[in-house]
């Protein structure tokens, strides 16, 4: 068994991995980089757990070997949220009253995609949601407002058990309506802000 | 596509609008935001840094005696630490203690293909799977039965030496005179519905890490499991240790269904291996391994016979079941009870005799999932139910409502109903789907017929008996409250995406008025949290949630007694506001903190206990097997299903489903949706695609390409009204939500491609090539008669 030191460019970090020729993508993520976002629910290629980017295109990472994706750009689950995309958040659980005048509320980090999973439901037992997310975000990028039909078309690679799969297009829908919406006046400067605010006005 | 849709019906009781923003409102999951940002955690995912590689062997012989396992090879390869067999383990196991027949490893005999031999842990994987190539295995085949009616022939070798006739358990039951109450009905119909079996499909991988501490001889194990008790008595049994040596974890679960309520075998055996190899072992399961540990719903043969008046009312019900097991007791004899107790007790009907077959086979066992028992029986009872209406000219509302219970009721079968909200689900999704202007008239294409059908389902809030009746109460809930001001709820409850843990969060700051973020959730770990019976029978919500409630408002009684010191004043003085309270019509306050300061000064860290148990008038009736069924809730659901069947190809494609579904009180509207749709969608699965299949006792499906789940693509819009039937005994009123729904799909579909087609299939899937066969065969009738009536108008 041979091994290499792969050149990983994973959610904008650079990592070098020793890793054998046959290693899978899921398994260098996971056991290497510590990213366990990324789940692995089948033998290869059934359910869609591991689905992960690849220079923008949604790709099976069990069914991926690592070498493969040297010099392209990785993200996963975990690179998702950040600081470029931040919406304020803490609504739905209520507020414990400030105390003091000290700084309140420096806002989540969740993607518009992840408020709207979290919010609308899209996710219950947690398992597939990575990878639905994932590959919503994939769609997103491309077709900014997609209809019904383009979303059923790009999530039907990615297996749910729990949900129907009602909420997960009614997640999905409103990450984009997001987009499409009207410019937030008030919204806050970073990135992501003006996706998010109406996501959090859905009841 | 979905709706929060709230039926009002002046009919249905009301309760006191909800104090505070937590009961009752659209509550996103108090974890979710771990499952959305990938932080969550499952088994698979702990950081527990470096174990050893678990790996099973499974045996390739569907029935055989075992001659030898030799394991001396394996052991002298390199980076191989432990090998166990069957030999390892003091006792064998099983989640009903009086059938306790299975082993974690086989010892003796193999009784399935894919049943655990042997298991070895290692450095690494390449050294697993060499250990495994080294192990010398030799075994005897057996004749085997992979059909329930050829393990019963006269002569079949016994699976289990003490079930004679290859029967795990025959159930007999007879309620009311049946003869009579035939011989009174207008229309007697007699027939026999099959259902395939099928699985869980959870999509998390089973998994196990287990960690042994030789030194102090002490066992923690990480598992997905959806009842870490019995998990915990079962290592404890097997591995003949103290139950005080073993801790149990249930990290984040990636589904249950029901496939991990019992005790896995992967599970002690990754126990074995821990302490065998005196470390730390990480057993993760493949897909096709799930297939093979299974315990999902049997294939099941229902012969059924109803009688009906004119009128619609049911007059008598007969029904033989046949359960196909697979090798081991399990869930069976439960399974087998739950066919005959829930068969009926969703309507007033005249008499019933029931007989049912549990039968053991040479396949993977069969146990508990979604809708345990009820589901195959319920789609021979409404789709005969719907046959007979249309004989009689009835319309499928017309009979339901001929046969409804008035509240309070006790069954035939001894058990009690306080709350029936079917006839509300029934109103609600007849003018949701438009029924009356629409049924018959659906729009047809070429090749292409509409058609609308209804079944109505029920379910049970948790088992009012516990499996392990230990007498202890049913569910125990801890609050502790410490200086900051935080409450944390310690409970053995087991969220598995269900959402039990937002809910609790709920109840609790609905009783203290206080914001949810105030409250933490301390969940399953034997070390920290009460023991629980497990998220099973979709117990939780009622019974936690009363236990939750209880908690909470023996925590507010502490709270405000102390408050009322502060204040110097009597308890009945203090007007609780939650973030703050006040001497009522004044404004001497104190905020939460302050409380708090008060009752730590009193008593110290608050540890505060509440405790629910079944009344006993819930818990059954005398007769043997009583108990299953019994429950203190019933949820109720009624659903109609629109498809589109193609002639040409036989493909049924489910166009809408209007589901209204009684769940006492929604304390979560979005979660209780979601659980309603999620179980509305896994019937549809067994409906249309779902079915395992097997050669010889290979696994021919044991993979997500062959055993077919519905996609996203396939999927349909599901509409739920919710029904608030304000149950006496539910937390606020509630019942559960996650199960009930499910039972109604497949009746539903059946009647609803009757209604586009006029074929009634009375086998499930209903997968295009049976219903193309049956098509089919009806024109092959229909050219025969033609032909026949041409030679006898040409003679």
């Amino acid at each position: 068994m041979t091994r290499r030191l792969l050149s990983l460019r994973v959610n904008g970090r650079s990592h070098d991995v020793a890793a054998a020729d046959h290693a899978l993508l899921v398994d260098v993520l996971r056991d290497s980089l510590g990213l366990t976002g990324t789940k692995q629910g089948c033998d290869g290629g059934e359910c869609g757990a591991c689905t992960v980017l690849v220079d923008g295109e949604p790709r099976l990472a069990c069914i991926t070997l690592a070498a493969q994706v040297e010099g392209r750009a990785v993200e996963t689950i975990e690179g998702l949220a950040g600081p470029g995309r931040m919406s304020p958040h803490g609504r739905s659980e209520g507020r414990i009253p400030p105390r003091g005048d000290g700084p309140q509320g420096q806002g989540g980090r969740m993607s518009a995609l992840q408020q709207a999973f979290h919010e609308k439901l899209g996710t219950q037992c947690g398992f597939c949601t990575p990878g639905m997310v994932m590959a919503a975000e994939a769609l997103l990028r491309r077709v900014a407002d997609p209809s019904e039909a383009q979303i059923r078309e790009a999530l039907a690679g990615n297996l749910c058990r729990c949900t129907g799969y009602v909420k997960i297009i009614e997640s999905v829908q409103a990450a984009a309506g997001v987009d499409a919406g009207p410019p937030q006046v008030d919204s806050p400067p970073a990135g992501g802000g003006r996706r998010a605010a109406a996501v959090r006005g859905q009841p | 596509m979905s709706s929060g849709m709230r039926y009002d019906d002046a009919s249905l009781k009301r309760a006191p609008a909800p104090p505070t923003h937590s009961i009752g409102e659209r509550t996103p999951l108090v974890d979710g935001i771990e499952k959305v940002t990938g932080r969550a955690r499952y088994t698979a995912d702990l950081p527990l840094g470096a174990t050893l590689v678990g790996r099973i062997f499974r045996s390739p012989v569907a029935h055989g005696v075992i001659r030898r396992i030799d394991a001396s090879r394996a052991l002298a390869l390199p980076g191989v630490r432990a090998v166990v067999t069957g030999e390892d383990f003091v006792a064998p196991y099983g989640v009903i203690p009086i059938a306790q027949n299975e082993w974690p490893l086989a010892r003796g005999k193999v009784r399935y293909r894919g049943e655990p031999l042997f298991a070895v842990a290692a450095d690494d994987e390449a050294s697993a799977e060499a250990a495994m190539a080294a192990v010398a295995v030799e075994i005897d085949h057996l004749p085997a039965y992979f059909a329930a009616a050829d393990a019963r022939a006269d002569g079949a070798l016994l699976l289990h030496d003490n079930k004679p006739g290859n029967i795990e358990r025959l159930v007999e039951q007879d309620f009311g005179d049946v003869d009579a109450g035939f011989a009174a009905a207008d229309l007697v119909l007699e027939r026999r519905y099959d259902c395939a079996e099928v699985a869980h499909g959870q999509i998390e991988l089973n998994a196990t890490v287990a960690l042994w501490e030789p030194e102090r001889e002490r066992l923690t194990v990480h598992s997905v499991t959806q009842v870490p008790y019995y998990l915990h008595l079962t290592l404890a049994q097997t591995l003949g240790l103290d139950t005080s040596q073993i801790r149990v974890i249930k990290p984040f679960v990636g589904g249950g269904f029901g496939h991990r309520v019992e005790p896995l075998n992967f599970e002690m055996v990754t126990a074995a291996l821990a302490r065998a190899a005196g470390g730390a072992v990480t057993m993760q399961l493949t897909r096709e391994e799930g297939f093979l540990t299974h315990r999902g719903r049997p294939a099941t043969e229902t012969r059924l016979k109803i009688g009906l008046k004119r009128s619609g009312e049911i007059t008598a019900v007969e029904a033989e079941v046949v359960q196909r097991g697979g090798a081991y007791g399990g869930y069976g004899l439960v399974t087998i009870l739950y066919a005959g107790a829930l068969l009926h007790a969703l309507y007033k009907v005249g008499a019933v005799r029931y007989r049912g077959y549990r039968v053991y086979t040479n396949l993977p066992p069969c146990g508990a999932m979604r809708g345990h028992g009820a589901v195959n029986v319920r789609f021979a009872f409404e789709s005969l139910l719907d046959e007979m209406a249309a004989q009689l000219g009835l319309d499928p509302f017309a009979v339901r409502r001929a046969n409804l219970i008035d509240t309070p009721y006790r069954t035939l079968n001894d058990l009690q109903v306080n709350s029936y909200g079917l006839p509300q689900c029934l109103d609600a999704v007849e003018a949701a789907s438009g029924w009356k202007s629409r049924r018959g008239r659906l729009p047809a294409a070429p090749g292409v017929r509409r058609g609308l059908g209804l079944a109505c389902s029920h379910y049970v809030s948790g088992s009012a008996k516990p499996v392990h009746w230990s007498g202890e109460p049913h569910a125990v809930v801890n609050l502790k409250l410490d200086f900051d001001n935080g409450i944390t709820i310690l409970t053995g409850a087991s969220d598995i995406g269900q959402g039990s843990t937002t809910l609790l969060t709920q109840v609790v700051a609905e009783v203290l008025l206080l914001p949810m973020a105030r409250i933490r959730v301390m969940a399953t770990d034997s070390m920290l949290t009460p023991k629980d019976n497990g998220s099973y029978s979709s117990r939780v919500s009622f019974m936690v949630g009363n236990a939750a409630l209880r908690a909470a408002q023996a925590m507010k009684r502490v709270l405000v007694e102390a408050a009322a010191k502060r204040l110097e004043v009597q308890p009945d003085d203090i007007d609780w506001q939650g973030e703050s309270c006040c001497i009522a019509g004044t404004d001497r306050r104190l905020d939460f903190a302050q409380v708090v300061q008060a009752a730590l000064a009193d008593h110290g860290t608050l540890t505060i206990k509440g405790a629910w148990s079944t009344p006993p008038e819930t818990q059954g009736g005398k007769f043997r097997g009583a108990a299953v069924g019994s429950t203190a809730g019933f949820s109720y659901a009624a659903q109609v299903v629109q498809v589109a069947v193609d002639e040409d190809t036989g493909a049924v494609t489910v166009e809408h489903v209007w589901v209204a579904h009684d769940c006492g009180r929604a304390l979560n509207p979005l979660a209780v949706e979601g659980q309603v749709q999620g179980a509305v969608w896994m019937g549809m699965g067994q409906a249309l695609s779902e079915e395992t299949q097997y050669h010889e006792g290979l696994h021919l499906r044991a993979n997500f390409l062959d055993y077919r789940i519905p996609t996203i693509a396939e999927s349909p819009p599901i509409d739920v009204t919710l029904i608030e039937s304000h149950d006496p005994l539910g937390p606020f009123g509630a019942k559960e939500a996650s199960e009930g729904a499910l039972h109604g799909f497949a009746p539903a579909l059946a009647a609803a491609v009757c209604d586009a087609v006029g074929i009634r299939p009375h086998e499930l899937p209903v997968t295009p090539d049976r219903l193309l066969e049956a098509l089919h065969a009806r024109r092959r009738d229909e050219r025969l008669q033609a032909r026949r009536a041409l030679a006898k108008g040409v003679s």
